[in-house]
């Protein structure tokens, strides 16, 4: 594991990063959210990723985990929607589990603290048409390919993004129990998750940035999760 | 007094159902916490927060929300405060609720618990027949 002060600088760096894509993509964000919400996801993660950028661009001396911490609050500080405790609230209690930086059982033990918080706030399950779409298949598929097939961290994320991105396809054809959304009832069927979506665009973002900082190839036509061998399962 | 905290996603009608408890209520401390970032409509959590520590006087805090992000940032604002101060979420109507908890904590020797239990009563009323 690299120091401390190159984790809490590639921890800034992904505050960086999501916070581009999420600004780059708030026109799409709104797009989704018009269909079964409100309209103003877009707007809302843009303007709390802006803040988050804002608030720890001095943290360079911080912890891994006091810099996570500072993104939940700035979320929940700056979001006016159900994306602020959802996001916020969920980052700044996961952030906890990273006090001793950021090993393999630590990020497991993050993403575990973060599903289940957004679960608990939310009161959303899998099926439901929301976030927890996409993150239940990326912590499971992140978790396995750790602790059962000996992955290491880069690959078991990059199989855990692809597992949260067809998690956002398979928010598509279901009917919206949970959110603004619900309030369409079948026709909120046919449309894409907006919270899935910005959940797989902050997935992919730290998938890059983990990249860089491990010097690790990224191959993200991985299929997840491992499929057990057949042979073995005899 | 049990004090009393009104989440709206509109400033405007978290003032409005305050004020409308207020000259129900009499001289119970009705806090109003609405909008989000801007003034545009949503939830805070840090101004729910602030209101709940204005409206507490050491006796706890019920809390009435819309809906929503209303009922999550809400939570978060009292796992903030859990240390120091006794507030709950009525599931109760908003303003019917408001109501039932300002008439209930101004009328003095209640609980947080009591003056919950009449706010959420107010799920019962019916309005015709």
């Amino acid at each position: 594991m690299v120091d401390e002060h190159e984790q809490t600088a590639a921890v800034l760096d992904a505050v960086d990063a999501i916070a581009d894509r999420i600004d780059a993509e708030t026109d799409h964000l709104t797009d989704l959210d018009s269909a079964v919400g409100d309209a103003d996801h877009g707007a809302n993660m843009s303007r709390g990723f802006a803040a988050a950028r804002d608030q720890t661009e001095d943290m360079d001396d911080a912890t891994p985990a006091d810099v996570v911490k500072t993104v939940g609050t700035a979320l929940i500080s700056e979001v006016g929607g159900a994306s602020g405790p959802l996001y916020g609230g969920s980052i700044m209690k996961a952030s906890a589990a990273l006090a001793e930086g950021l090993t393999e059982e630590a990020t497991i033990e993050f993403a575990e603290t973060y599903l289940e918080t957004v679960q608990d706030r939310g009161d959303a399950r899998p099926g439901d048409k929301t976030m927890v779409d996409a993150l239940v298949p990326a912590v499971h598929t992140y978790r396995k390919s750790i602790e059962e097939d000996d992955l290491p961290p880069l690959t078991a994320l990059s199989k855990a993004v692809d597992a949260a991105e067809r998690g956002v396809n398979y928010t598509v054809p279901l009917r919206a129990r949970k959110g603004r959304a619900s309030y369409l009832g079948w026709r909120s069927v046919g449309h894409q998750d907006p919270g899935a979506t910005s959940t797989l665009y902050i997935l992919e973002e730290l998938l890059d940035v983990a990249a860089e900082h491990l010097d690790g190839e990224v191959d993200r036509d991985a299929t997840s999760p491992t499929i057990p061998d057949e042979d073995l399962e005899e | 007094m049990v004090g009393i905290v009104v989440v709206s996603h509109s400033e405007r009608a978290a003032d409005g159902v305050a004020e409308v408890a207020t000259e129900m209520g009499g001289d119970a401390g009705i806090v109003p916490a609405g909008g989000g970032p801007d003034g545009g409509i949503g939830t805070l959590a840090p101004d729910i927060e602030a209101a709940i520590r204005e409206a507490d006087d050491g006796d706890g805090v019920v809390v009435l929300v819309d809906l929503g992000s209303a009922v999550m940032n809400a939570e978060i604002a009292i796992e903030a405060v859990e240390d120091e101060t006794d507030a709950r979420i009525a599931d109760a109507p908003l303003l019917e609720g408001a109501l039932n908890a300002a008439v209930a904590a101004a009328s003095g020797d209640t609980t947080v618990e009591t003056v919950l239990e009449k706010a959420e009563e107010a799920r019962e009323y019916r309005k015709l027949d």
